[in-house]
């Protein structure tokens, strides 16, 4: 495989001009992406991440050709996006969580035919590939339903593997698990990992959803206000900002209030003492000894414990470079 | 080599995407046949405006009934060819919201090239064949002196008067990127350059000459071809060749679509988004 970065940013700034309404002249000037740099090396898989607004999807636009850099330098699997789009298009996927790449009045089957004529495909290259990804994704039993009578779920594997159909050298994903259930999003999230694992896929993955860095990105990017802000591992990540877990416990009995426990915040307590929620940094201690020593105080029926909210972490990170 | 497998290769892509539109509206066959007759009604109200017309005068701007007809029949018949081809085009505002405009640039063709083949509205074929029923009866009542020049004449105009049309709506989807609403101010021009085109430009008020006759060619479309067929001089002292000037009028009408579009697209990748 080639060693070309598929995505090399350096300076990246895009502005946009906002006219109050009915004003052609009078115009404010506003930076989407303010001088942001980083690269992405074949097979990475990257977490994309920030406040809305922050200015996601306006790089996203600018990786795929869609929209023209103010200043700086993009390179995606080494073409200019704006120049060669034609070109990119057939090494680029993009699924965008909100717009649609099938025909909404024809069954997923038809979709997936015109899109391999469009990009070119061989018929057995058509057949294999189609195949695979109806497999993988489980598409089977509505391949002949129409786009429109899908359900949130079926519809967004079926746009992901529309994507995928000319097995591109790096997928990007505008919120491809927004909206999903659980067992959905486990699906999906199963299918990129064995996907990137067969192909060497490249992936950079835009999400609310932390369970999704989790599973599927070693490396975060968090952007705010249009500039790169963390460049890292999530673990590392988490440490940075200090991300806190919260344990949540369920008692035997009505207990006092939980606090004192050493590297522990009491947060809060339900139900006359019944059930109580901690928070602790996993750098400092762990859920076992936080556990501990709740079951000295009180003995213990239900346990729980939540992860460190991304929208939690990102506000975190912007309130410390404030 | 490669350049013709790649043009054979997107042929394919807009054969695929437009049989699947084509198959896509026959599979309501009842709703579709009520769009075509809706279609069709809608010629027969814009003739019957015309006729009602010469139940008070016996012409408008020298012409008669049935050379009026003839003017009509090809206005009518080459916009609504045009309108089944790419009149979709001028609905660029309701692209750009739902995201599509977008998902053409993911795609390895020409934006514009994927935007004219994306759909094709086939009740308006109602339409066509209302303006050429019109047509065929102003040829026979009006009494052209057949020649093989006219016939040749008749050949050229039609194929360059759909393409004049064409352009107009997507010089209109280019313009529709940078005006908010911008449908309206582009519909003004585009049926209203088909509704005038409809009429004898001899009528027409110096300004929609010039709009009309110069910067939307559309008087090329219906008017000149037609005094031309019917061996009738030609006003604001042109020549009587002007009629065969039809296919120029189709590549300046070109001219300023793509023109338009460039503008359209660079606005949306640059400045706009």
């Amino acid at each position: 495989m080639s060693r070309t970065p598929v995505v090399q940013v350096s300076g990246l700034t895009r502005d946009f001009v906002v006219r109050p309404r009915g004003h052609r002249l009078r115009g404010r000037r506003v930076r989407a992406v303010h001088d942001l740099s980083f690269t992405v090396r074949p097979g990475e898989a990257v977490g994309y991440i920030g406040a809305n607004g922050a200015g996601k999807s306006t790089t996203i636009k600018m990786l795929a050709g869609i929209l023209v850099p103010t200043a700086g330098e993009v390179r995606t699997c080494g073409l200019r996006p704006v120049q060669d789009r034609r070109a990119l298009a057939r090494r680029i996927g993009v699924v965008f969580g909100q717009r649609s790449q099938l025909w909404w009045d024809l069954p997923v089957a038809e979709s997936f035919r015109i899109l391999a004529a469009i990009h070119h495909l061989d018929a057995a290259g058509e057949r294999a590939r189609t195949g695979e990804l109806v497999d993988r994704l489980e598409m089977g039993a509505y391949l002949d339903t129409p786009v429109r009578q899908l359900s949130l779920g079926q519809r967004m594997r079926a746009e992901v593997a529309a994507a995928l159909l000319h097995s591109p050298r790096l997928v990007i994903l505008d919120e491809p698990t927004i909206g999903l259930d659980v067992l959905s999003k486990q699906r999906l999230r199963e299918f990129l990992i064995e996907e990137r694992r067969e192909h060497g896929t490249s992936l950079m993955l835009t999400t609310h959803d932390m369970g999704d860095v989790e599973r599927l990105c070693p490396r975060v990017l968090v952007i705010d206000d249009g500039t790169l802000a963390y460049d890292g591992t999530l673990s590392g990540l988490s440490r940075t900002v200090g991300a806190r877990r919260v344990l949540v416990v369920d008692l035997e009995r009505p207990t006092e209030p939980l606090t004192g426990i050493p590297s522990t915040e009491h947060l809060s307590t339900q139900a006359q003492g019944l059930q109580q929620r901690l928070a602790f940094d996993p750098e400092r201690t762990t859920a076992a000894a936080v556990l501990a020593a709740v079951s000295q105080r009180s003995e213990v029926r239900d346990l729980a414990i939540e992860e460190p909210d991304i929208e939690d972490v990102v506000r975190r990170i912007y309130a410390a470079r404030r | 080599m490669a350049e013709a497998g790649t043009l054979r290769g997107d042929l394919t892509a807009y054969r695929a995407v437009l049989s699947s539109r084509v198959r896509a509206q026959r599979a309501y066959a009842a709703s579709f046949r009520l769009d075509l007759v809706g279609a069709a009604l809608i010629t027969v109200v814009e003739f019957a405006e015309v006729w009602v017309l010469f139940g008070q005068v016996d012409a408008i701007g020298g012409l008669t009934l049935a050379s009026v007809m003839l003017v009509f029949g090809l206005a009518e018949m080459t916009f609504s060819t045009a309108d089944l081809l790419v009149g979709h085009c001028d609905r660029m505002p309701t692209y750009v919201r739902a995201g599509t405009l977008d998902v053409f640039y993911l795609r390895p063709q020409p934006v514009l090239a994927q935007l004219m083949t994306s759909d094709i509205d086939l009740r308006r074929v109602a339409r066509v064949a209302g303006g050429m029923v019109i047509l065929v009866v102003g040829l026979v009542v009006s009494g052209v002196r057949w020649t093989p020049e006219k016939v040749a004449l008749l050949a050229v105009t039609i194929p360059a008067a759909v393409a004049i049309y064409a352009g107009l709506f997507i010089a209109a989807a280019g313009v529709q990127f940078f005006l908010i609403n911008g449908a309206e101010t582009t519909n003004a021009f585009v049926y209203g350059g088909r509704y005038a085109a409809s009429q004898p430009a001899s009528v027409w008020p110096r300004s929609l000459v010039l709009v009309f006759g110069l910067i939307f060619p559309v008087a090329f479309t219906g008017y000149l071809p037609a005094l031309a067929l019917l061996d009738l001089p030609v006003p604001f002292g042109l020549p009587g060749w002007t009629a065969w000037l039809t296919p120029v009028a189709a590549v300046w009408s070109w001219l300023v679509a793509l023109g338009c579009w460039r503008l359209g697209t660079r606005h949306y990748q640059g400045a706009g988004g």
